[in-house]
């Protein structure tokens, strides 16, 4: 007896109940497809998350006051952003560019517009945030070191401001200066709530002068030469400042140093973890369904196993082997479970192709290898019981069964 | 002489225990030569069943022996049972026991699949077994658009396809009426007039006539063995018996 034959009486046996067939391989279908989908659209959650990482600039550290307005020698100061291109003391940082940011409003013709984040930096931020310029010119060091006020908008304001004219050379009004743009922001993918293209950027000075005043800096970024050396500009860059902040071994916070410092890459490994501890945890919910779905094997070819006593009789009869039967019902199942199985993947790979919840899915090869052999595997394990229960049948007792 | 195609040696099946015990077969011995036509008869309760389930290699005697061919079926183990079924035996029964959505030629070679046989060789043999019955433009039929008569016949070509060493027919004309009663019966005649060795296990007074040979079972014992006619002829029933029942 072939191994193509036992699978054909198998198919025919299937075949016989086409709509009980069906609805139990539906079972397992969304069990596959939900586990491939689930953890797609982790992962595709997970990536959207470094995606935004990596456009912050990975090799990058960001500087931050923890005290704001706090006894001036604890805050960031553009000394204090000068001190940290030291070559000897620092000598992998590339670039340090000072930051200062506020909300305002930008008017132009009697259209306003509030800007969530109005930076004021010097011209090496362009690079080391990875923000870089679309339309028209950045600022130059001559317009840094001159506080010239020129701004450099993002793709929203200019939708905004200038609904299809060139913003370009066009003097806008904050608070009450006068700045022109330069240029345009390439438009960046907007991440999250925040609309990274609502914003707007100006010569350190000028924006100290108009909007946010002489007072500590919002935040250093540094750039470090090469991606590997983040760590270690960290360390050089803490080290410089551990020296300038002296914290006045107060009462107030104790311990800790009065500045934070934001490693992306820190960030991005972090993010990363969390993620996949969501997908994790989406794809063992998905795998509850997947179980779900095998009893649900079981429970058909039980009744499909008493349905068919007589006809196992009538097998045993002519001669079958208890393993002829075994095989033949474990076919079923497991082909019940094959089938729904590869249609669960069809479906998990059409699904994938939509946004789930603000997710784009990103298929993990190794979860649909996964959720296929599983499959398999409930229909074999599943499948075993009402398997072994047809096999035992003595043949007159299954003869006799009406 | 060959030897006997059942030999049969104090057979004994108990079944329940203690006080509760009932002696289906009292210590039976029977021997069936090669080309013999064998109707056992009797009411219901004579253990002719249980009979049946013991030479149909279904069941396992308590007690004696029963050699099969030549091989002794008491002490196989479940394995070799399934292919004894297969080898040295053709089932028929009284409710056909055809496998239902399947055509009877398909029906027919199931014994060969499970034999192993080549489904070429398949193919030809179970269509070769349907001619012998009459119904070679039947092949394509599933059993629910065939009679009663042309099922059970597909179930004869079933228990022959295999070229058994023995036909056990349980009560094959019990659900038919007497019109394929006798095209069923006419098919026995020929099977024994090829030669075939065939036991019938029947309580039809008619059936039990054309036979060559009468065994009556009472209480799980033999009370009467008649020869109706010679082994090596074709059965007298077939001729002249037909109508004295």
């Amino acid at each position: 007896m072939s191994f193509r034959e036992v699978v054909r009486f198998a198919l025919r046996g299937l075949s016989a109940n086409k709509l009980r067939s069906a609805l139990t391989m539906l079972g397992i279908l969304i069990g596959v497809a939900s586990v491939i989908l689930l953890v797609a659209v982790g992962n595709g959650s997970a990536k959207a998350v470094s995606d935004r990482i990596e456009a912050l600039g990975t090799n990058t550290i960001t500087v931050m006051s923890t005290n704001r307005g706090g006894s001036s020698n604890t805050s960031l100061t553009t000394e204090i952003a000068d001190a940290l291109t030291d070559p000897t003391m620092a000598p992998d940082v590339a670039s340090v560019s000072p930051v200062v940011s506020s909300s305002a409003t930008i008017t132009y013709e009697g259209t306003d517009h509030d800007v969530s984040t109005f930076v004021g930096t010097t011209t090496d931020w362009f690079k080391a945030s990875n923000t870089p310029v679309g339309e028209g010119a950045g600022f130059s060091a001559d317009d840094v070191a001159q506080g010239r006020r020129v701004v450099v908008i993002g793709e929203t304001v200019a939708e905004e401001l200038f609904p299809g004219v060139d913003p370009i050379d066009k003097q806008v009004t904050v608070s009450g200066a006068l700045f022109t743009v330069v240029g345009v922001l390439a438009e960046k993918s907007s991440t999250g709530n925040q609309d990274s293209n609502d914003t707007a950027i100006a010569p350190l000075n000028a924006v100290r002068q108009v909007l946010s005043g002489y007072g500590a800096l919002s935040s250093i970024l540094v750039e470090a030469k090469d991606p590997d050396k983040v760590d270690l500009v960290q360390s050089e860059v803490s080290t410089i400042l551990d020296q300038r902040l002296t914290t006045t071994a107060s009462s107030t916070s104790s311990n800790s140093t009065p500045y934070r410092i934001q490693n992306a890459s820190q960030l991005l490994e972090t993010q990363t973890a969390t993620a996949d501890t969501f997908t994790t945890l989406l794809g063992a919910v998905a795998a509850i369904s997947l179980l779900v779905g095998g009893i649900g094997i079981t429970n058909i070819m039980l009744v499909t196993v008493t349905e068919r006593t007589r006809e196992i009789g009538i097998r045993k009869a002519l001669g079958a082997p208890r393993r002829v039967i075994l095989n033949q019902f474990l076919i079923e199942a497991t082909l019940l479970s094959v089938i729904g199985g590869a249609l669960g993947v069809a479906a998990a790979l059409i699904g994938s192709n939509f946004e789930i919840v603000g997710v784009r899915p990103v298929i993990v090869p190794s979860s649909v290898g996964l959720a296929l052999g599983v499959s398999i595997a409930i229909g074999l394990f599943f499948g075993g019981l009402p398997a072994s229960r047809a096999a035992r049948l003595r043949p007159i007792d299954a003869l006799r069964y009406e | 002489m060959t030897r006997p195609v059942i030999e049969v040696r104090d057979l004994q099946k108990i079944y329940g225990e203690g006080e509760a015990t009932v002696h289906a077969l009292a210590g039976v011995s029977l021997v069936v030569e090669r080309g013999d036509y064998v109707a056992i008869m009797g009411s219901s309760g004579s253990g002719k069943s249980t009979l049946m389930n013991i030479l149909g290699a279904l069941d396992v005697p308590t007690h004696g022996t029963y050699h099969l061919d030549g091989v002794d079926v008491s002490k196989l183990g479940d394995r070799q049972l399934a292919l004894a079924r297969n080898r040295l035996i053709g089932f028929i029964f009284q409710s056909f026991n055809l496998i239902p959505r399947t055509t009877a030629v398909a029906n027919v070679e199931l014994p060969l699949a499970y034999a192993g046989v080549k489904p070429r060789e398949r193919r030809r043999r179970a269509l070769a077994a349907l001619s012998v019955v009459g119904l070679d433009d039947r092949a394509k039929h599933e059993p629910n658009q065939l009679s009663g008569g042309q099922q059970q016949r597909v179930a004869v070509a079933r228990a022959l396809v295999t070229e058994p060493a023995l036909l056990l027919a349980d009560e094959p004309t019990g659900n038919l009426d007497s019109r394929s009663t006798e095209d069923v019966l006419n098919v026995f005649d020929d099977l024994s007039a090829a030669g075939r060795t065939i036991v019938i296990i029947t309580h039809e007074d008619e059936v039990g006539a054309r036979a060559k040979r009468l065994v009556r079972l009472v209480d799980g014992r033999i009370v009467q063995d008649t020869r109706q006619s010679p082994l090596n002829q074709r059965p007298v029933g077939a001729f002249a018996g037909r109508h004295t029942a």
